[in-house]
């Protein structure tokens, strides 16, 4: 043995560390994560009375208030829909279920601020309604669809997926036999969801609605396009103003409420986090839907309606209104071209930071930094965009060379979706079984060449479905786009939020089709591999 | 094979626990070159810890490990698996799905020009020879342990560690299976720990064995030593059918069912182990009564009850008193074996 071998292999007995290079990344990536809002912390401490005065206000009381609100609102309202959604959808006989389940996840496709100009382009003062209404002498429309109200609607119609696709595989986790049981004890229908269905969907409930009210304090498309005043929307127009102070110190108390948000999801866990599905024993019977039927299809076709049709119909009726007046469509070409790199380039990074943490986590877990490296690459979960955003402008102002570089957009994008593609790597990571990695060390190849020839080449289809999540939300992302963008660099997302928000529908219509297409794919492929895992299953 | 030649493995004191439960405790044994040595006891024993110890894939928390005299393990050494010159064939085979069989088998192998070679030998002396363009998804469940063995096989390993290697298999092929790979280490020179929880394997196929209980090392002798004179009632108890009754001894002497014998020590309690068949059918013996039979052709297994009301297990010859019922008079083919209490340890 050599001196060198001798140095690298004598450690405490007992104490297995894992390789250098791995953990070294991994604790960079944390450190990546971590660092960005740090800065918020140190930019809002530059001035601190200035800061202290713009947090411990009134005002900003309201305004955090306001914004909680709306995101109560929200997560209320896409319950009332998704629950209902979810299960005539798993467990009636609804006319054309298997339809309806594929099509009720569409609407993530829309972003918010897409939604948003679809209810203004057709709801507006001077909307469609309005014009189709115009024969009749109106001029124009209550202002109804925006504020608050219009911003609940909004975004409960396009976040209700979000709970809709974690209640489904839960709804469809259900044991009949309990229901049987409780029904046999003669408690009702009703008192059977209650005291059964609903106690068991918990998990699911308060892990999608998690989602749902992370989305609405983060939002800033849709409220800002709505008039609505939430936090978000106050932050950007006090970066906009140049009150980068007031705006670093308002970001710092969205974090902390994303993060208390968070923290309450977690701690009402509790104990129940690992209660996994174990799958039901027989497979559930359809509940027959009966007289309801009817109400139910419309129902459902209702909220399809509101959240598909309309949009897709708005958004096509003023492309064609829009080609026929001769509105230029060249531009839109480059920014489909941007947004693609754009994205292409997050999905890669984020899949790249992906590996060692999860790595780490899944292969060392009980090493000193695995779970604080995890915990900390899951930053960008809880905090909105906006804030990703800020945190990033003011890091780079301390690295000049940074400063409009589209490498601090893709760090961003990257640090904001990194936590789709560490679930993603994380699974496709603990589906390799450990005895095919030992079994290639035991044949004399070291772990790097185990992890190149072995580990990834069998986890390679998780990681890559994990980087084609991370690329096709930044697609539709706004917020750290616009703040971060270089000079010159138009996406589609930008493309639509600028037009839209001078209320050029005809210029927005055909970037706003394009991302809602783009962003179907994965929502079809995955309804598409879901049915196929369930063909097999038969 | 002398004793003062270096051991294949020389484990001293290996220790590893889990969250403060102790896995193995204590593992000291040394597997002699060309030797095929047995680690048998029930699931949970320690006996797969200690084998992963070995190959070095769980470090140990104390003692050394040496292997061919090299120190690979101590206080302050720690040599990595893929350093260890160590082959492994796994439980579940470990077959890499995204390859095919000749590629599984050429993995351990540097790219050379003896690798094709070298991969066609060893799937020839597995029995596959033409088989290397398959995918190993298509291989049947003995296929795939061989090609698992192959690969181990391949890179010329001195020493082989096998964990339950035929416990996937069907029990038909069992068998056969086993007798090759017994075959196949004999030829090649090999060195094997193979590791098991069916006292059938570890008997038949082993040089050597070492029985293990709770994280330690009860008993290790050849099979025959250990089914004959077993050290612990957790050996005797695990290992061959045995009638097994602890008893009250009382200076020196112990009263069993079957007569009086001498203790151990000054032990208050002890364990008394009869094999069914150190039991024969003797004029003049302890009477009793033949309850039921069961009938295997080789041989057949009465249970009897004693006039003092114990029941017990007889192996007799098949031609040996056939009728299914009826009284009977037992006589001892040898001393029963006689071990102080350990439940109570």
């Amino acid at each position: 043995m050599t001196a060198a071998s001798r140095i690298l292999t004598a450690r405490p007995a007992g104490r297995h560390w894992p390789p250098l290079l791995l953990w070294s990344a991994a604790a960079l990536v944390a450190l990546f994560c971590a660092i960005p809002p740090l800065y918020l912390v140190v930019r809002a401490a530059d001035e601190p009375s200035r800061a202290i005065d713009t947090v411990f206000t009134g005002s900003t009381l309201a305004l955090a208030v306001r914004t909680l609100a709306l995101a109560a609102t929200v997560t209320a309202l896409a319950t009332a829909i998704a629950l209902p959604m979810a299960w005539l959808t798993v467990r009636t006989d609804l006319p054309a279920r298997r339809l309806f389940a594929v099509l009720a996840a569409l609407p993530l496709a829309v972003p918010s601020y897409v939604g948003a100009l679809v209810a203004i382009a057709a709801l507006g003062p001077r909307g469609l309604l309005q014009q189709a209404l115009e024969p009749l002498g109106v001029e124009r429309l209550p202002s109804a669809i925006f504020g608050f109200w219009g911003a609940t609607f909004v975004l409960a119609i396009f976040t209700y997926p979000y709970l809709l696709l974690t209640l489904r595989p839960a709804i469809a986790a259900l044991d009949p036999r309990l229901e049987d049981l409780s029904r046999g004890f003669g408690h009702g229908r009703w008192r059977t969801f209650r005291s059964v269905t609903l106690l068991q969907l918990r998990p699911a409930l308060t892990s999608g609605g998690l989602l749902v009210a992370l989305y609405a304090l983060a939002d800033f498309g849709a409220v800002s396009l709505l008039h609505f005043d939430s936090l978000t929307r106050v932050i950007f127009s006090r970066y906009e103003s140049f009150d980068r102070g007031g705006a670093a110190a308002l970001a710092l108390v969205l974090a902390v409420i994303a993060l208390s948000v968070v923290t309450l999801e977690v701690w009402s866990r509790g104990s129940r986090r690992y209660d996994s599905a174990h799958g039901s024993a027989r497979a559930a019977t359809l509940v027959p839907l009966g007289r309801w039927r009817w109400p139910a299809l419309a129902f459902v076709v209702a909220v399809l309606t509101l959240a598909l049709v309309v949009p897709v119909g708005v958004l096509g009726y003023w492309l064609v209104r829009g080609l026929a007046a001769g509105e230029a469509i060249d531009g839109v070409w480059s920014a489909t071209g941007n947004s693609l790199i754009g994205a292409a380039l997050a999905a890669l990074l984020a899949a790249l930071l992906a590996l060692p943490v999860a790595l780490l986590a899944t292969r060392h877990p009980r090493f000193l930094i695995a779970r604080p490296a995890e915990v900390l690459a899951h930053t960008g979960y809880a905090l909105p965009g906006l804030v990703v955003a800020l945190a990033f402008i003011f890091a780079a102002i301390n690295f000049g060379w940074l400063y409009g570089s589209l490498w601090l957009l893709i760090a961003a994008y990257a640090l904001r979706f990194l936590p789709q593609a560490l679930g993603a790597t994380r699974v496709a990571l603990l589906r390799v079984q450990p005895s095919m990695e030992e079994a290639a060390r035991g044949l004399g190849r070291p772990a790097g060449n185990v992890l190149a020839t072995i580990t990834l080449p069998l986890a390679r289809p998780g990681i890559l479905a994990g980087g084609a999540l991370v690329f096709l939300t930044t697609m539709k992302e706004l917020p750290a786009t616009l703040i971060l963008a270089p000079i010159g660099f138009e996406t589609l997302a930008v493309r639509v939020w600028s037009a839209s928000s001078e209320a050029f529908f005809a210029r927005a219509a055909l970037p706003a089709l394009l991302l809602i297409a783009l962003s179907s794919l994965p929502l079809l492929l995955r309804a598409l591999s879901g049915r196929e895992r369930e063909r097999a299953s038969r | 094979m002398t004793a003062d030649a270096t051991p294949a493995i020389e484990a001293r004191n290996l220790r590893r626990s889990y969250g403060g439960v102790v896995a193995v405790e204590d593992l000291t044994l040394d597997v002699q070159e060309g030797e095929l040595f047995a680690l048998l006891g029930p699931s949970g024993c320690g006996k797969t810890t200690s084998l992963r110890m070995i190959a070095g894939f769980e470090p140990s928390e104390g003692g050394t490990l040496r292997l061919r005299g090299t120190t690979v393990s101590s206080a302050d050494t720690f040599v990595p698996p893929e350093r260890r010159g160590v082959g492994m064939v796994f439980q579940d085979y470990a077959l890499f799905p995204h390859m095919s069989v000749a590629e599984n088998v050429a993995y351990g192998l540097d790219s050379s020009d003896e690798r094709a070679r070298r991969t066609g030998e060893a799937l020839e002396l597995v029995g596959l020879g033409g088989l290397g363009d398959r995918s190993v998804h298509g291989l049947s469940g003995g296929e795939q342990q061989r090609v698992a063995l192959a690969r181990t096989l391949a890179p010329q390993p001195r020493l082989l560690l096998l964990d339950e290697p035929f416990s996937n298999l069907d029990p038909s092929l069992r068998s056969r299976v086993r007798s090759e790979l017994r075959e196949i280490l004999r030829e090649a020179g090999i060195t094997a720990l193979l590791v098991t929880h069916d006292q059938e394997e570890a008997l038949s196929i082993s040089d050597r064995m070492a029985f293990m209980w709770g994280g330690r090392i009860e008993q290790i002798g050849r099979p025959d030593e250990v089914y004959r004179d077993p050290a612990t009632v957790h050996a005797a108890r695990f290992i061959g059918d045995a009638n097994i009754w602890t008893l009250p001894a009382e200076s020196g002497r112990v009263q069993t069912p079957l007569g009086d014998f001498a203790t151990p020590g000054s032990a208050t309690t002890c364990t008394v182990v009869v094999r069914p068949e150190d039991l024969q059918v003797q004029a003049g013996g302890v009477p009793g009564e033949v309850l039921s039979r069961e009938y295997y052709g080789h041989d057949q297994v009465l249970l009897v009850r004693l006039e003092s009301g114990v029941e017990l297990r007889v192996r007799l010859a098949p031609h040996e008193r056939l009728g299914p019922a009826g009284p009977i008079a037992l006589g001892l083919r040898r001393d029963p074996l006689v071990l102080p209490d350990d439940d109570a340890r």
